[in-house]
């Protein structure tokens, strides 16, 4: 659900956005939990390849639109929720 | 000289860390992760442990709090850092060294004694060590895979610190288990030289770590 505050001297709208964070190990990486998980599947009799895994986050974050919200988004990825050595990341902000 | 040990929530080879500087000669006073203003010390340590519970990644929330900045102060004075385990995860989150230490090959934890390869001996921690010297420490850790993308990079500029020697436990790249930055000041290892710093512990190499420091 949105909500709009209104400030008196700026009078901006500020909504509240969902976002949300996929990360992933970058191509080429070793997963060990996705090929641990690829060879438990060949057990049961599923072939299957190329098993990749995301950690996602999701939270709220208010702000004026979705562009600023992205960019803080993207600032937290490299400041803190991914190595950028070994990790790639999409954001959704709805 | 005296030289501090980081402690954060979540450290738990702090008391053994201080205890074998002490063993080697030096003076020594915890740091606490909230401290940010501790330039009177001659060198720190960042000693291994799980750190906020390795939330996140192994060392990422840590690379976050104030000590750090205080690190990077010392870091700027010419003074030595040396990260275990835990304190080499957190170096390479900081990025005072390169590459990054992750989830292990088998994804589990290994606790078992290691023999060792010394790769350069401009580090003031490994000055009383020849170059590709055998020794002897354990390792714990269920995160130390090293890897980066440039290896050439670190061999060119000899930054590559120690090496397994007979066999790479957790799938590191060219069996790389310690790293320097450029300097050499700043160094990174996932073994622990504390849990090798007397004979009765099984090896006193670990030893040699701390007295370089000094």
């Amino acid at each position: 659900m949105n909500r709009i505050i209104c400030g008196y001297s700026l009078m901006v709208i500020y909504m509240k956005y969902n976002v949300e964070v996929r990360i992933a190990l970058k191509k080429g990486m070793l997963n060990p939990e996705t090929s641990t998980i690829e060879r438990a599947l060949d057990l049961l009799g599923y072939e299957v390849e190329n098993t990749n895994g995301y950690n996602t986050l999701t939270f709220q974050m208010e702000g004026e639109n979705r562009s600023e919200i992205k960019k803080k988004v993207e600032d937290m990825c490299q400041r803190l929720l991914t190595n950028p050595v070994i990790h790639d990341h999409e954001i959704d902000v709805k | 000289m005296k030289i501090g040990v980081v402690r954060f929530p979540g450290s738990n080879c702090d008391r053994d860390v201080y205890k074998v500087i002490k063993l080697a000669g030096g003076e020594v006073e915890y740091v606490w992760w909230n401290k940010n203003d501790f330039s009177y010390l001659d060198g720190v340590v960042i000693p291994g442990g799980f750190s906020y519970g390795d939330y996140l990644r192994a060392g990422a929330i840590a690379s976050i709090t104030p000590v750090v900045e205080g690190i990077k102060s010392l870091v700027k004075e010419e003074k030595p850092v040396l990260g275990i385990c835990n304190g080499a995860q957190i170096l390479a989150e900081v990025g005072l060294v390169p590459g990054v230490f992750t989830v292990n090959e088998n994804s589990k934890f290994i606790c078992q004694w290691e023999n060792l390869k010394i790769k350069t001996n401009r580090t003031p921690f490994t000055k009383n060590f020849k170059k590709n010297e055998l020794i002897k420490m354990p390792i714990a850790h269920a995160e130390g895979r090293y890897f980066n993308q440039d290896i050439d990079l670190l061999r060119d500029q000899d930054q590559i610190v120690v090496q397994f020697a007979d066999k790479n436990p957790n799938g590191s790249l060219e069996a790389v288990t310690g790293v320097c930055d450029e300097s050499g000041l700043v160094c990174a290892i996932m073994p622990h030289p504390e849990r090798a710093s007397n004979e009765l512990l099984g090896s006193d190499h670990g030893l040699n770590f701390f007295k370089g420091m000094l």
